[in-house]
C-alpha cells in the first residue's frame, strides 16, 4: 500500500533555536495520527510545516495525489499547493476565527469552499451547505446567520463542516477541542470520530489532551524539544510508555 | 493460532530513579484453534501483563508473539490495528465508554468495522443484548450511566459481536449473577465450537474448569528476584 503522506527528515529552526528536527513518518489511508507534547515542544511547528503554512529548512513532505501519484508538496508550485489545500487537504484551526470568514453567513462559509473548486449552481451549493450543517448538528434555520452569532462550540463545528464539504482525504487539526468546555468537547469528539470513520479520512491531530488522542487517534507521536521521543500504537504508548518524558506526561494527568 | 515464544518484559521507571522491574522472562506457550487456555498464578504474577502483550497494548522486550500470521512483538501500528479489527478480540474488565454513543451501537461497532451491513450488525447486537438480559429500554441509551454489572455485560456483548478467530478474556464472569454467568460460559463454549483460540484469566475456578482445556501457570515465567 502507498502511504498517503510520507514525511522525511523535516527540520525547521527559528534562528539558532530548533522548531522541530529529524521528524519522519508514513501515514496510510484511513489512519489517524496524534501528536502530543507540552507547549513549545514543536508540535504546531511540525503541523504547519506539513500543511504548507511554514516552509521547513529541509526535508520532504510527499503526498499521494489523485492525479499524479506521490509528489513532494514542498517543491510544488504555489498554485498547485493552493489547489491541494482546497481539495484533498483540510486544516482545522484551534481558533475557529482563523478558519472561518466571520463576516459571511454560515451557509456562505461552507459554500465558499465548494465554489473554490468550481461549484456554481446556487441551489446545489445551498443544499450541500444545509446537509453539512445538519451533519455537524447546526440547525438549518441558522444557515443565514453569521458565525459571530454562534457559540464557540458551534463555530468550531462550522469550521469542520467548511473543511470537510469538499471531501478531503487528509485533515490537519491543531487542538480542535482546545478552549471548549468538556460537554461541548465530548460532542465534538464524537462527531469527529464518526466523520473520520464514515469518510475514511486520514488525519493528523495536534493536541496536548491525552484523552482526545486516546479517543481519536490510531497512532501517536510524542514530541519534546522539537524531537519525536516516542511513537507507536496509541494505547500502547499511553499504557506502556517507554520514554521518561512520556511516562511523566501520562502520570501527570489528573484522575477524575 | 496463538504462539508465544521466549517473551520477556520489564518496566523501567525513568522518573522514579530509573528503577527497572523485570516482570516476565521466557514465556512460551501456544493455543490451537478451538482450544481455551487459562492463565493461572497469584495476583501480580503477570497474567494481565502477558494478556496485554498479546493484544499489543504492552510492548514485549524480546521474543515473538504470533497471532494468525502477525508477530505482535514487531508489527507496525496499522498491522496491529488490522489484527484487532479482524482476528483478535479482547474482553477487558472495564468498558471504555464513549460519551453519547447508544449501547446497541457500542455493541455493533466491531461488526461495522469489518464491513457487516448496518441492519445485520444491529440485529446481532440486539440478539446479544437480549441474551445478556440488558432491558430493551436501555439499548438506545449510552452505557455511561449503567451499573457496573450492566456495563460488564455490554462489554461482553461487544467482545463477542464479531466472531474473532482468536480471543482474550480477562475475568469475563466477574461481577455477574448466576444466569448471566451461565450465558457468558455458553458464549465461550460456542466460540470454541466454531474454532476460536481463547486465552482467558478466570478467578472463578468452576468456570475455569468448565471452559478451559489447559492451564498455563504464569508464575513459571516470573523472573527470580536477584538474591
Amino acid at each position: 500500500m502507498t502511504p498517503l503522506l510520507s514525511v522525511r527528515d523535516i527540520h525547521k529552526s527559528y534562528g539558532a533555536r530548533i522548531g522541530c528536527t529529524d521528524v519522519g513518518f508514513d501515514l496510510f489511508p484511513g489512519e489517524v495520527m496524534g501528536i502530543v507534547g507540552e507547549s513549545g515542544s514543536g508540535k504546531s511547528t511540525l503541523l504547519n510545516c506539513l500543511a504548507g503554512h511554514l516552509s521547513p529548512d529541509r526535508g520532504e513532505v510527499i503526498f499521494d495525489t489523485r492525479t499524479d501519484g506521490p509528489r513532494d508538496t514542498l517543491t510544488m508550485s504555489e498554485p498547485e499547493r493552493r489547489m491541494l489545500g482546497r481539495t484533498d487537504w483540510a486544516f482545522v484551526h484551534q481558533n475557529p476565527r482563523d478558519g472561518l470568514r466571520m463576516s459571511v453567513s454560515a451557509g456562505g462559509n461552507v459554500g465558499e469552499r465548494l465554489m473554490a473548486v468550481g461549484a456554481r449552481h446556487y441551489g446545489d451549493i445551498r443544499d450541500s451547505a444545509t446537509d453539512w450543517l445538519g451533519r455537524v448538528e447546526i440547525a438549518a434555520d441558522r444557515i443565514d446567520d453569521r458565525p459571530r452569532a454562534f457559540s464557540g462550540g458551534m463555530q468550531q463545528r462550522l469550521q469542520i463542516a467548511r473543511n470537510l464539504v469538499t471531501g478531503p482525504r487528509l485533515v490537519f487539526m491543531d487542538e480542535p477541542t482546545g478552549g471548549l468546555d468538556v460537554s461541548v468537547q465530548a460532542r465534538l469528539l464524537d462527531l469527529l470520530r464518526g466523520l473520520v470513520r464514515e469518510m475514511g479520512l486520514s488525519a493528523i491531530i495536534v493536541t496536548h489532551d491525552l484523552a482526545v488522542v486516546r479517543l481519536l487517534a490510531d497512532r501517536l507521536m510524542v514530541m519534546k524539544s522539537g524531537r519525536v521521543v516516542e511513537a507507536g500504537l496509541t494505547d500502547q504508548v499511553l499504557d506502556d510508555p517507554q520514554h521518561g518524558y512520556t511516562q511523566l506526561l501520562v502520570s501527570s494527568v489528573l484522575q477524575v | 493460532m496463538i504462539r508465544i515464544e521466549n517473551v520477556s518484559k520489564s518496566f523501567t521507571l525513568h522518573n522514579q530513579g530509573g528503577a527497572v522491574i523485570p516482570v516476565m522472562a521466557n514465556a512460551t506457550f501456544s493455543v490451537a484453534p478451538g482450544e481455551c487456555v487459562a492463565l493461572t498464578g497469584n495476583s501480580g504474577a503477570g497474567k494481565s501483563t502477558l494478556m496485554r502483550m498479546i493484544y499489543g497494548n504492552y510492548l514485549a522486550a524480546s521474543g515473538s508473539i504470533i497471532v494468525g500470521d502477525t508477530d505482535v512483538a514487531t508489527a507496525q501500528p496499522r498491522e496491529i490495528i488490522a489484527l484487532r479489527r479482524h482476528t483478535l478480540g479482547y474482553v477487558s474488565q472495564f468498558l471504555r465508554v464513549v460519551p453519547r454513543v447508544a449501547t446497541v451501537d457500542v455493541v455493533a461497532e466491531p461488526m461495522l468495522a469489518v464491513g457487516v451491513p448496518r441492519d445485520a450488525a444491529r440485529a446481532r447486537a440486539e440478539e446479544l443484548l437480549a441474551r445478556l438480559n440488558i432491558p430493551e429500554t436501555l439499548w438506545g441509551l449510552s452505557p455511561t450511566t449503567f451499573s457496573g454489572g450492566e456495563q460488564q455485560r455490554v462489554n461482553i456483548a461487544r467482545g463477542f459481536a464479531h466472531r474473532y478467530p482468536a480471543m482474550l478474556l480477562d475475568e469475563p464472569t466477574a461481577s455477574l449473577d448466576a444466569t448471566n454467568r451461565e450465558t457468558v460460559l455458553s458464549l465461550i463454549e460456542e466460540a470454541k465450537a466454531r474454532g476460536a483460540a481463547i486465552v482467558g484469566i478466570f478467578h472463578d475456578a468452576p468456570a475455569r474448569d468448565r471452559v478451559a482445556d489447559r492451564e498455563v501457570d504464569v508464575s513459571a515465567f516470573t523472573p527470580r528476584r536477584a538474591a
